[in-house]
């Protein structure tokens, strides 16, 4: 399961900016379970940015975000809603919400930081696509991660070593992932997303924080949350 | 002596490289260096390049400097996180070391150590920040320095890249972020350097191209197929397959290159990875 966490709502907001129309997509498989992404935590997410002002367009909870074909077919729906709305908002982990991104011509934000698989996995096996870094760069980049999508992780643009669109590294298989991203979010019409300098990743984000180990979240071990063992001093 | 000092005085800026040795015999590197004393202004020290393991670049930038050549230090992202990058910055800084080149690095997987852990914890663009703070007296985490380095800071970028725009997009980061000067790729194309010291006149650097002498056709064509970033059009590698005088051909293309692109950048930066003795050659030529 890939366990996620929302982002605090005035980044959300700061994410949504000027945009007043807003779809938001929910996934009911592991964001559910972490609340971050099940009906409950969608109605809830919608009454907040009703009450900072926004028109929600319309919302669908999907069962496994990570499906692309199910997404697809789903989101496909929806298109006069989703085509009346300034953006989407992705109740989901990181991969949610670039498979949104790569099956809608629309900007994606994401709602919700990755933390960690915790053990298990959604329908998306694998971490090829979501690093699980606990701060979501998504919104930056167009739903196409840059952590994942560059070899180098790099967060501030390309590096100089990549020939006709591909990677310095195995370049038959991988494209440069920031001229993905230069592309997604020329269509979009948000290349200025690029000007931003993004500051330093935080890695310790990414260790799952404590709470979390404690919780049946995490260890399946675990029925409940438990009291942390306090340190007994031995002298 | 900081780079910055020179392009504020006017004048046209020579650099070239120094490879540090595989080992620890310094011999060859500071006969080359004696080769392009007094005739660069600077020498860049590379830092693994290529992803190879080798001496130091900041061990070989102080032995540079104490052999009488100005270094300029290449510092890289990817083996080193940020705890290290900027002790060895600190470290530079008591060295006398005054110029610092701040790159990502090529990915491990091109060099001799391919089943390394790469590290990439900064890019570029955050190195060149941190290095800014540092020179503010504090470090990236926003403690009080015992005493603030003072650094030129350069950075690279790649004119002949696609897309030109999101090349520039970085840049422009760089600049913000503490880019003093900058250095570039290879580059073989010189419309495409027009073309692109046009896109980035808004950030008044200094800029100096990149060259790359062809010592032959096979290594143009090695290059292309296995150096990061670097283009040498056919054009130029049937000119070196067709020559009987390799070096002459080589110097004459250098020449051509230089000067078709002088008048739009601030200094040159010649690459001769190993053939340091062509340098003074073209220098020659070029009459700088």
């Amino acid at each position: 399961m890939l366990v996620s966490e929302l982002k605090p709502l005035e980044e959300i907001l700061g994410y949504l900016g000027d945009e007043k129309n807003i779809f938001i997509v929910g996934c009911k498989g592991c964001a559910e379970a972490c609340e971050t992404g099940g009906e409950k935590s969608v109605l809830e997410m919608k009454k907040k940015l009703e009450d900072a002002g926004k028109k929600i367009t319309g919302y669908c909870i999907i069962d496994f975000l990570c499906d692309k074909a199910l997404t697809k077919l789903r989101l496909a729906t929806w298109t006069d809603r989703i085509l009346d709305s300034d953006s989407l908002l992705i109740m989901s982990c990181g991969v949610g919400v670039q498979v949104a991104s790569a099956v809608v011509d629309k900007v994606c934000h994401p709602a919700t930081n990755t933390l960690s698989l915790g053990g298990r996995q959604g329908e998306w096996r694998g971490e090829e696509r979501c690093a699980e870094c606990g701060d979501c760069l998504l919104d930056y980049t167009g739903g196409i991660c840059p952590i994942t999508a560059c070899t180098k992780g790099l967060i501030n643009g390309p590096c100089g070593g990549s020939k006709d669109g591909k990677c310095e590294h195995q370049p038959d298989v991988r494209d440069c992932g920031w001229k993905l991203i230069y592309e997604r979010l020329k269509k979009l019409g948000r290349l200025d997303k690029l000007r931003e300098i993004v500051p330093p990743k935080n890695f310790a984000r990414a260790e799952p924080q404590k709470r979390l180990r404690n919780t049946s979240l995490w260890a399946l071990e675990l029925e409940a949350k438990q009291p942390e063992v306090e340190q007994v001093e031995t002298s | 002596m900081k780079l910055a000092e020179l392009f504020e005085s006017g004048k046209f800026v020579v650099t070239a490289e120094l490879g540090p040795p595989k080992g620890v015999d310094t011999n060859k590197m500071l006969q080359n260096a004696d080769l392009l004393k007094g005739r660069v202004d600077a020498v860049n020290i590379t830092d693994q390049q290529s992803s190879v393991m080798r001496l130091g670049s900041l061990a070989s930038a102080h032995l540079v400097k104490q052999h009488g050549l100005e270094p300029i230090y290449q510092l890289t992202c990817r083996d080193r996180n940020r705890i290290a990058l900027q002790s060895d910055l600190l470290s530079a800084s008591v060295l006398g070391i005054e110029n610092i080149l701040c790159i990502t690095g090529d990915y491990v997987s091109l060099g001799d150590h391919p089943e390394a852990k790469p590290v990439f914890d900064l890019d570029s663009v955050s190195l060149l920040r941190a290095a800014k703070m540092l020179k503010n007296g504090y470090d990236m985490a926003g403690n009080k320095l015992l005493g603030a380095p003072s650094f030129c800071l350069g950075a690279v970028v790649n004119p002949t890249a696609e897309p030109l725009e999101l090349q520039v997009l970085k840049l422009e980061k760089k600049v913000v972020a503490g880019a003093e000067f900058i250095q570039t790729q290879a580059v073989y194309d010189p419309e495409r350097f027009k073309e692109f010291v046009k896109q980035v006149k808004h950030l008044k650097i200094p800029i100096m191209v990149g060259i790359v002498p062809l010592r032959s056709a096979s290594m143009a064509r090695f290059m292309n197929k296995h150096v990061a970033g670097i283009h040498v059009p056919e054009e130029l590698i049937e000119r070196m397959e067709k020559t009987r005088d390799k070096t002459g051909t080589s110097i004459e293309i250098c020449v051509e290159l230089i000067k078709e692109m002088k008048p739009f950048c601030q200094g040159v930066h010649i690459m001769a990875i190993g053939w340091e003795k062509i340098v003074p050659k073209i220098l020659d030529a070029c009459g700088l």
